[in-house]
């Protein structure tokens, strides 16, 4: 359980205690991760399913390896999202599954609300590793960490968040628990990636212009732009976004303070929101956020999967 | 459809005929499938039936202008009988058959077809409506003559708005030589794009793509205009944004021949609810629950007469149609059997008047689409709901008459009740006396 909550399919029905559960949580399992022999006992005889309708190697695996290193057993399920000609639905699908007995069922699915349909018909954990532009919990969960642990808080800091809003599970992640650690949120991007009330969320500001948005912001959360957008006709091209909206070195040099950090949830595309020397940079927590997203997935899994205390990392556990 | 011989005696009643102007106590004779009289105080002779209407109002079998029977084709989620009987378990009398059934209804066996079933069941009039073009492509327009001689009194496209201008405009002027109206499902689907709910805060929470309420305005305003081109009859169908409302209303002031019509769905949810529901596809439908302000503009609108009156656009689908992904489940949700209830509630909330409620479910439609009915005036067919506007149910879907359980009213509890339902002097509907 995160606080009271059986599932996670969204960081918006989560309170800053049960986000800070997860987060201090992580802490003690990315100890683990730093150990030459990175596996706990924990979740030992537990069953993990990742259950993919979208393509993702890095979600995929950063689950995968979370199970691991807790020592439950994880099956990875690729499927098709256009179940449904073939026959088969969604809650068809969830339910053979089910019937393998997982402890957890991860999923990744095109369509908002799919992790919250699955949990509907199935008994065992369920998480969100992603659903259509709903949320995208576990990203939010390690941005999070990221920050803490990089800025010591988001007490009072400034975040940016800028690109394609409309269709960013992240930046709803994002929204949904940086502000509930006390952070303001500037959201950017032009009007046609900026989704129709975003601002009734609450806890952030909407920018169109890059400098503005980014200017005094202690973090910039750089959202990949999805080639499929341009002729949606969401913009006219990368050339020009990457002009407007994109990152580079002189930008960085000129509009950033000086500690000013670089989130991105990956995978980058160079050369459009983010130039490669700003991407490579000293700024850039990329790399740190792959790590943490192990620590912070492995903390979701223990605490859903119900971990046996005595086997807690952090309570001493023999590895 | 048999017309019954018998006398009915329907007593002790509030009689509420908005097209006779009628509000008060009174006995409601009905005598050769016929409303005999309705007088204060009338002698009962012994061989006539008494139903005890005390504590209920007694109005004209009410009237939808929008329902999907499904028949032929999709009998699996509902045929003319099922339908006819949620119809009359609702309070309904007559209802007008939507044409995209499978194969649509562009044919006169297809329109021949739903009139025999319908006078098979023997329980609601079921009023044919026969599709604007060939096969609902939008290219080329339906044999409308044949369709209105063998019984059609409307053509539509219904579940698609038809978006070629030139048709749309052809099919106006057409249309004039039988008086009938073109009931027109308003979406711009250019706008519409992926949309599967109101664009909004609420959409954008959920993640989910947006419809925008312009869709639906943009295309009601083209009509409209289209209507002035023409002279043609426009009856714009589930209208749903405050954009639409006003261009009906503009265009009424302008004396265009255009009528509306409202869904309860629309009067009584919003996308909030679509949201606080957790992505329940029960509400699910095209087009989406409005924001506040449209659903508010949609109160006012049927308050005022700029919409002229209530149809449920009752659309049943099977569990499996509905038990998928927000994005992929179908459209829809079956309405006929919760439709008083749902739009009392509106009255009791203030918004409406009783009288202006009864009337946009009876006298309003039969004007809109030339029906007999939608009144208790002396010679008229003897079609007669009786109400209980204080019964208090809980909406279970496994005991409703429709084939499907699409209703996003599941598990709620309702205030009003029709206990029942005369068609032609029949009683083909009365309320368990367990559930009264
Ligand atoms: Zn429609
Ligand atoms: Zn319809």
């Amino acid at each position: 359980m995160i606080g009271t909550h059986r599932h996670l399919t969204g960081l918006e029905e989560l309170s800053r205690e049960e986000i800070l559960q997860v987060l201090d949580l992580a802490t003690s399992m990315k100890e683990v991760l730093s150990r030459p022999l990175k596996k706990v006992p924990s979740l030992r005889g537990k069953l993990v399913v990742n259950l993919f309708f979208e393509a993702s190697t890095r979600t995929r695996s950063s689950f995968e390896i979370a199970s691991k290193v807790l020592s439950a057993d994880a099956v990875n399920w690729t499927a098709s999202s256009s179940s449904v000609t073939k026959g088969e639905t969604l809650v068809d699908t969830a339910r053979n599954l089910e019937a393998m007995r997982p402890d957890v069922l991860v999923i990744r699915h095109p369509c908002g609300g799919a992790p919250r349909l699955v949990a509907d018909h199935v008994g065992c954990a369920v998480v969100s590793a992603g659903d259509g532009a709903h949320e995208h919990p576990s990203q939010g969960l390690l941005d999070c960490f990221t920050l803490r642990e990089k800025l010591g808080t988001l007490e009072g800091k400034t975040i940016a968040v800028v690109g394609d809003i409309s269709h960013s599970r992240v930046a709803r992640s994002d929204l949904h628990s940086m502000p509930k650690l006390g952070a303001k949120m500037r959201l950017c991007g032009p009007p046609t990636m900026m989704p129709i009330g975003i601002e009734r969320i609450g806890g952030c500001t909407v920018h169109h212009d890059l400098r503005e948005a980014v200017e005094g912001a202690d973090a910039v959360v750089m959202l990949r732009i999805q080639h499929e957008r341009i002729g949606d006709p969401l913009i006219p091209g990368t050339r020009e976004y990457s002009r407007l909206w994109g990152l580079n070195a002189r930008k960085a040099a000129e509009w950033l303070k000086p500690e000013c950090v670089i989130l991105h949830p990956g995978p980058i595309n160079r050369g459009v929101e983010l130039s490669p020397e700003v991407a490579d940079g000293p700024r850039s927590l990329i790399l740190d956020q792959v790590q943490n997203g192990v620590a912070v997935r492995m903390a979701i899994l223990y605490l859903l999967a119900g971990g046996s205390p005595e086997v807690h990392p952090a309570g001493g556990a023999r590895s | 459809m048999s017309e019954a011989s018998e006398v009915v005696f329907i007593e002790g009643g509030r009689v509420i005929d908005p097209a006779s102007g009628l509000d008060a106590a009174r006995t409601v004779v009905l005598r050769g499938g016929r409303v005999a009289e309705v007088a204060e105080r009338v002698e009962r002779p012994r061989d006539a039936r008494a139903i005890d209407a005390r504590g209920r109002w007694v109005t004209p079998g009410f009237i939808d202008a929008h329902v999907h029977l499904r028949e032929p084709g999709q009998e699996y989620k509902e045929t003319v009988e099922t339908g006819a009987r949620a119809a009359v378990a609702g309070g309904f009398t007559s209802v007008l058959a939507m044409p995209n059934t499978v194969p649509p209804n562009d044919s006169v066996a297809v329109t021949q077809l739903v009139l025999d079933r319908a006078a098979r069941a023997g329980l609601a009039r079921v009023y044919p409506v026969g599709c604007i073009s060939k096969g609902q492509k939008g290219e080329e327009l339906a044999e409308m003559g044949e369709l209105f001689q063998a019984g059609c009194v409307a053509f539509s496209d219904d579940g698609k708005p038809v978006s070629s201008s030139g048709l749309m405009r052809r099919a106006l002027e057409y249309a004039r030589t039988f008086g009938a109206p073109l009931a027109v499902h308003e979406e711009d689907l250019q706008l519409v794009g992926k949309g599967v709910m109101n664009e909004g805060p609420a959409a954008t929470r959920l993640g989910l793509k947006g419809n925008p309420a312009q869709a639906e305005e943009v295309m009601v305003s083209r009509d409209v205009a289209l209507a002035e081109l023409t002279g043609g009859r426009l009856h714009v169908c589930h209208l749903s944004t405050a954009g639409a409302v006003r261009a009906v209303r503009d265009a009424k002031a302008r004396g265009l021949r255009v009528t509306a019509e409202v869904a309860p769905h629309h009067l009584a949810l919003t996308d909030d609810d679509v949201a606080r529901s957790g992505y329940d596809t029960d509400f699910k439908m095209a087009p989406p629950l409005r924001s506040e302000a449209d659903r508010a503009a949609v109160q006012a609108a049927l308050a005022d007469g700029t919409i002229d009156c209530i149809a449920t656009d009752h659309a049943p689908h099977t569990a499996v149609e509905k038990a998928l992904e927000f994005d992929q489940a179908l459209n829809g949700i079956i309405g006929l059997e919760t439709a008083f209830p749902v739009c009392l509630a509106l009255v009791r909330a203030g918004k409406l008047t009783e009288r202006r409620l009864i009337e946009a479910l009876t006298a309003a439609p039969a004007r809109i689409f030339g029906l007999p009915g939608g009144t208790l005036a002396a010679g008229a067919p003897a079609d007669v709901a009786i109400l209980d506007p204080g019964a208090e149910w809980r909406c279970d879907p496994e005991r409703l008459h429709s084939k499907s359980r699409n209703t996003p009213w599941k598990g709620t509890s309702m205030i009003g009740r029709c206990t029942h339902a005369l068609v032609g002097g029949n009683l083909v509907y009365e309320l368990a006396r367990g559930e009264r």
